[in-house]
């Protein structure tokens, strides 16, 4: 699994401003925050800074920021190989977004089927599900090959189809998880109602659960896709010509070529890579940090 | 998983679906209902069988013979159990990179988690700030799985990086800590412990559950900051611990990306960084032994398991719960 380990705790009940216990020393403890947060986002500032230095500034000024800003390694980065850039940045954008769309769908149908329809054996697919949720994907990644590769679709004509064939089948049981949690807090009155006016298990699904169940969309395709787009070794195993290469793939071929005057570009290409998540946080902060541990509660 | 309070169904009050099963007399699923859910199920269950359940048995087939991706399907030859006494007898390598994945886990996952229960401590206490910290913490849990991150950190404790510059601020003169086999394991731990935001955030909900009438009789009781951090915090709070600790020893023994690029694939120098899954890799799509690899993710599966249920089956003796539940 990637970086980000959101988890769906208890509802936070407690009210926000519970804890004001005596003996604090506010000054102190804010000193120690601003250093721990110094160190946290210094390896991101010199990442930035390092990719506005020019190249003889990259060898002679260690300092956190360039002297003179020049945004050259931006445009020798995107055009250092047989393929631009900006191919592998539209690679990743339709595999990220692709992700979501299939992830969104695919989990929201088993969630309403786990969370609001009774059936045969419910139970037992229901342990399944949950028993997937920790496994390791590096323990399929082989066989899957195998597979895919026996159907032709390993580069085959669009070479993306082993990636994202899993993802329009529900197999993120985390997502699946998540909208299960959500959708148990919907009140079943409004199906009761529903189903008195004659509405079937689609109806409901329709007309009920898919309009309240927006905010654990969301949820689903914020971390679909910041996590699809971080991704390296599904993408790694799976895509193997230059011109289907996504951008972690395609980042990879700088550490190939060691020379030193590939510091610059491979440090642009980077920032350029982790802009979208970024600005993601920017946008979606207070949700990504709160996000799943209340999203899956709140109605 | 089990911090989760999901609603139980069964205890929903009349007029729920229960009670309206019941009322329909024996036949407990109406059979539209019934159909209807495998309708919806449909797409997950194909995806179970098809990109999971077969998957792995194929896996397990493939542990029993000497499959390469080369040899057709016909002319591939059962072996026994010759990868596994391999694995277990004859790959040095093998061990080696079990040895390599449990130090970075023993070591980086109790510093991250410390990290992370230190920083949420310092920050729960309802002020202004919060809400910024809270999330410039989080941000390299977004951000440090990526292959971009690893590279800007092979750089920054490379020769010229920013970390011996910030050494020679003190005149200490670094090295480049990346190409010592000694050293590029521990820049690998300091990447995932420079991630500590995500499990913050969750210990963050957990302590903002305590309620603080504890810490009030607990301060009557004349106990100190450090006794109710003792007595008070940490029990109230094992539960999240628990779930941190299953969650991060988990991401910690999958670590592969970072390995990968520090090493370019090949978990140098001197394989110091040759991750479980990275040499999993390596035999299965740099060498082609994809039966050997496949029996490797066979034990790597069983391993996971194991460890999940010795934290199970050890959680009770120091895992908490307030609400008396018996989970």
């Amino acid at each position: 699994m990637v970086t980000v380990t959101p988890t769906t705790t208890a509802p936070t009940a407690a009210p926000p401003n519970a804890r004001r216990r005596p003996g604090g020393r506010p000054v102190l403890r804010l000193l120690i925050l601003v250093a721990i947060v110094a160190v946290v986002l210094y390896p991101l500032i010199w990442m930035v800074g390092t990719s506005l230095k020019s190249q003889e500034e990259i060898v002679n000024n260690v300092g956190l920021l360039p002297e003179r800003f020049t945004p050259g390694n931006y445009t020798a980065g995107w055009s250092n190989f047989d393929v631009s850039f900006g191919r592998f940045f539209l690679n990743s954008a339709m595999v990220s977004l692709l992700t979501v769309v299939g992830n969104g769908l695919s989990c929201l149908l088993a969630a309403y089927a786990f969370a609001r329809l009774r059936f045969r054996l419910r139970g037992m697919w229901f342990a399944v599900m949950i028993g997937t949720l920790l496994l390791p994907q590096h323990v399929l990644i082989v066989p899957q090959y195998i597979l895919f590769r026996t159907l032709g679709l390993v580069g085959g004509d669009w070479p993306y189809l082993p990636l994202l064939i899993p993802q329009f089948l529900a197999t993120e049981a985390f997502f699946v998880f998540l909208m299960v949690q959500f959708m148990r807090g919907v009140p079943r009155e409004l199906d009761e109602a529903a189903r008195i006016d004659g509405a079937g298990p689609f109806g409901i699904f329709r007309h009920i659960i898919l309009p309240l169940s927006r905010p654990a969309l969301v949820t689903t395709a914020i971390f679909s896709f910041i996590w699809t787009w971080n991704d390296f070794f599904r993408q790694l195993v799976f895509l193997s010509q230059l011109e289907d290469y996504t951008v972690p793939v395609a980042l990879t071929l700088f550490i190939d070529s060691t020379s030193q005057s590939a510091v610059g570009p491979m440090f642009a290409m980077s920032v350029l890579s982790l802009l979208p998540v970024f600005l993601f946080f920017v946008a979606f902060q207070r949700m990504l940090v709160e996000g799943i541990n209340t999203s899956g509660i709140k109605g | 998983m089990a911090l989760t309070t999901a609603p139980d169904p069964t205890r929903r009050g009349p007029g729920s679906d229960r009670a309206h099963a019941e009322r329909r007399g024996p036949g407990r699923f109406r059979h539209s209902e019934g159909l209807a859910g495998y309708v919806f199920l449909s797409p997950w269950l194909i995806g179970l069988m098809g990109v999971t359940a077969i998957p792995m048995l194929l896996s397990l087939y493939l542990s029993f013979t000497n499959y390469d991706i080369l040899t057709p399907f016909s002319e591939v030859e059962w072996v026994g159990l010759a990868n596994y006494e391999r694995m277990f007898t004859a790959d040095p390598s093998y061990w080696h990179a079990v040895r390599v994945t449990v130090t970075f886990a023993l070591i980086a996952v109790p510093l991250k988690l410390a990290a992370a229960l230190g920083v949420a401590l310092l920050l729960n206490r309802a002020w202004r700030g919060v809400g910024l910290f809270r999330g410039l913490f989080y941000l390299p849990s977004l951000l440090g799985g990526s292959v971009a991150l690893a590279i800007v950190w092979v750089n920054m404790f490379n020769r010229d990086g920013a970390f011996n510059s910030l050494l020679s601020l003190f005149g200490i003169t670094g090295k480049p800590w990346v190409n010592d086999p000694d050293w590029a394991l521990e820049t690998l731990m300091v990447l995932a412990i420079w991630q500590f935001g995500a499990p913050m955030v969750i210990f963050l909900a957990g302590l903002k559950q305590v309620p603080t009438e504890l810490y009030e009789a607990a301060s009557v009781d004349g106990a100190n900051r450090f006794r109710q951090f003792r007595n008070v915090t940490l029990p109230m709070l094992s539960p999240v611990i628990f779930f941190n600790l299953v969650l991060e020893t988990i991401n910690g023994f999958q670590g592969f990306t970072a390995a990968f690029v520090l090493s370019n694939g090949t978990g140098g120098p001197v394989d110091s960084t040759l991750m479980y899954t990275l040499n999993l890799y390596i035999t299965g799509f740099t060498d082609l032994n994809m039966g050997y690899a496949s029996a490797m993710a066979w034990v790597f599966l069983l391993a996971i398991a194991v460890i999940t249920a010795i934290f199970f089956s050890t959680g009770r003796f120091w895992v908490h719960y307030s609400d008396g539940e018996d989970r």
